[in-house]
């Protein structure tokens, strides 16, 4: 879809502002740049649409040299939004989200169709079109902004920042709403930011720079599990390192590995003693092949007294347990949503190899909240 | 008073309209000129400052001094007056069409760009439109200087209202420059209130609330 090839920017011959940047981006794919102020992100987005001509190498747009398009046709086949906004002050909204299909000479009922159409994929009424952006909130004019890139149906959009200049709870709604819509349209997305979790909530890519050079081009997931150098980790701040890690953290890695089992096959008196022995009011059932069967716990023995009934006619068989290797995050879900006191762990012949219980989930938040001891007094860097 | 209308009536209706009339021309000419010129100046704002500057201290040459110059140029008669007339209204237009090009939001700049407007797309969806009010106000401005300049076109043959001034001013008759006056300013008054109510007119909906806000 979108190719960089070793391109190369120069401004008056000084320090180059983007140096040798390759990068592939696939259709339909959501692609975060991230870095510091000057870092490149910004130059590398207006090359594609040539606002600013590449020095060396060459970018393609579906296997096109976008350096051999007219950059006027160029443009009105990209949907390009500004952190500004940049609504036409004296054009209506109508006017406004067509205004490509103006420069590319639609009839009149093709732009009314399609503003329609539009206003409607951001949940605005129609009564709108015929307002001006000033009668807007700026929300609302982000939206506007949006559907303006999306009026010619362009397969790819730039977003330069586009939600940095609204207050925190619209940016968020906003978001979502633009995630949705993407997954809902397929568009291929290159949106710059500088804020992470922005970057992070939304991308399917996360390009972070620095001094016109890619460090690292990765899944979100990727980088908070493997941060490319220390610059990465700084950059995403120590903080969303410590939160991230619930979310790629298996429940094997911090499961408790001797479970108290009993087997299937034992007797009610067996399973006091095991009890007992390892202080615990709850037991596992398996079987000779340690699949798991069932669960017992004091309350099943006490309603059934007879001691010398087995395991298996007394026990508790509608436990569910998760995978070794499922997320962490699910399995918190499960044990404070069931209310349970722990949720066994099984492998995948669902063999019992382990077991969560609320006290290891205390060590977890305990870690997330405190993390490794003082290092979280340090300012996050942005 | 009854007196004079009956014997100057007519002919005052007559100078009053040739007052209009070069007047007229000579703006038209100057938004011709001085409209595109003002956008070509933003697109070069390295020779923009000084070429301004340059027109701002040919200005400062007196009108009358001008109408000279021009008599064994272009003679005399209606043309010499309008076009040294028209050398006045260049730089108010100029000027303001300069800032108010220049005053419009690089940001809506930048959307239009990136949206693929061509140049001059750009000028004439954007950059006039919300330019609009500035040059209106630069045209008005032109326009009521210009009404009472133009008595000086009787000087060079011009005719107008200025004939009446002339004439009273070689005759030692009083009641002939009041009567060339009283109409000049009327007029001068009167243009600049229709201009303005113009003005209102073509500001587009959008940007007339944005600037009472």
């Amino acid at each position: 879809m979108l190719e960089f090839k070793q391109v190369t920017k120069r401004y008056n011959d000084e320090k180059a502002a983007v140096k040798g940047l390759n990068l592939k981006i696939d259709k339909g794919e959501f692609v975060c740049f991230i870095g510091p102020s000057g870092c490149g992100k910004t130059t590398t987005m207006k090359m594609v649409n040539r606002l600013i001509d590449s020095s060396e190498g060459s970018i393609l747009v579906n296997g096109k040299d976008i350096k051999k398009q007219d950059p006027v046709e160029l443009r009105r086949s990209i949907g390009y939004v500004i952190q500004q906004i940049g609504l036409m002050p004296h054009m209506t909204i109508k006017e406004n989200i067509v205004l490509v299909g103006t420069l590319l000479k639609w009839s009149e009922d093709r732009k009314d169709k399609r503003a329609k159409e539009l206003i409607k994929l951001v949940n605005m009424s129609e009564d709108y079109l015929e307002k001006y952006p000033h009668e807007l909130s700026g929300g609302q004019q982000q939206r506007i902004g949006v559907l303006r890139a999306l009026a010619a149906d362009p397969p790819l959009i730039l977003m330069d920042e586009p939600f940095g200049a609204l207050d925190p709870i619209t940016r968020d709604s906003l978001q979502e709403e633009f995630k949705k819509l993407q997954k809902e349209l397929h568009k291929t997305i290159v949106f710059v930011t500088h804020d992470m979790d922005e970057a992070l909530k939304l991308a399917d890519k996360v390009v972070i720079m620095r001094d016109g050079e890619i460090v690292q081009a990765d899944s979100p997931e990727e980088i908070l599990r493997n941060p490319a150098n220390e610059f990465v980790e700084q950059f995403l701040g120590k903080d969303r390192l410590i939160q991230g890690r619930p979310d790629v953290t298996t429940v094997g890695q911090i499961m408790l590995r001797s479970p108290a089992k009993i087997d299937v096959g034992d007797t009610m008196r067996a399973a006091i003693a095991k009890m007992r022995e390892r202080r615990v009011d709850s037991l596992l059932v398996v079987d000779s092949e340690n699949v798991l069967k069932g669960y017992i716990d004091v309350e099943i023995i006490n309603l059934n007294s007879k001691s010398n009934a087995s395991v298996y006619e007394v026990m508790e068989s509608n436990i569910s347990p998760v995978f070794e290797d499922s997320l962490l995050r699910d399995t918190v879900h499960k044990i404070l949503r069931r209310s349970a006191m722990y949720v066994p762990v099984v492998d995948k012949s669902h063999r019992v190899v382990g077991i969560v219980t609320r006290a290891s989930l205390a060590d977890i938040v305990y870690d997330t909240i405190w993390g490794d001891g003082l290092e979280l007094e340090k300012p996050v860097q942005q | 008073m009854i007196e004079f209308f009956s014997t100057h009536g007519s002919d005052l209706l007559y100078k009053t309209g040739e007052h209009i009339y070069i007047s007229a021309i000579a703006i038209l000419l100057g938004i011709l000129v001085a409209v595109p010129l003002g956008v070509l100046l933003t697109r070069i704002p390295k020779v923009a400052d000084s070429f301004i500057s340059f027109i701002g201290i040919l200005q400062t040459i007196p009108s009358l001094a001008i109408l000279a110059f021009f008599i064994p140029l272009l003679g005399i008669g209606k043309f010499p007056a309008i076009i040294a007339l028209f050398f006045y209204s260049v730089l108010p237009i100029l000027r303001n069409t300069y800032t108010g090009v220049k005053g419009v939001d690089g940001n809506i700049l930048e959307a239009g760009k990136g949206m693929g407007m061509t140049n001059v797309e750009s000028i004439i969806k954007i950059e006039l439109p919300l330019a609009l009010p500035v040059i209106m106000a630069g045209i008005r401005l032109a326009t009521v200087y210009l009404i009472g300049w133009a008595t000086l076109a009787a000087f060079v043959g011009g005719g107008g209202l200025g004939d009446f001034i002339f004439d009273g001013l070689n005759l030692y008759e009083p009641s002939l420059i009041v009567a060339g006056t009283v109409p000049a300013t009327i007029l001068a008054l009167l243009a600049g209130q229709i201009l303005s109510i113009v003005e209102n007119k073509f500001k587009p909906k959008g940007w007339k609330e944005i600037q009472t806000n």
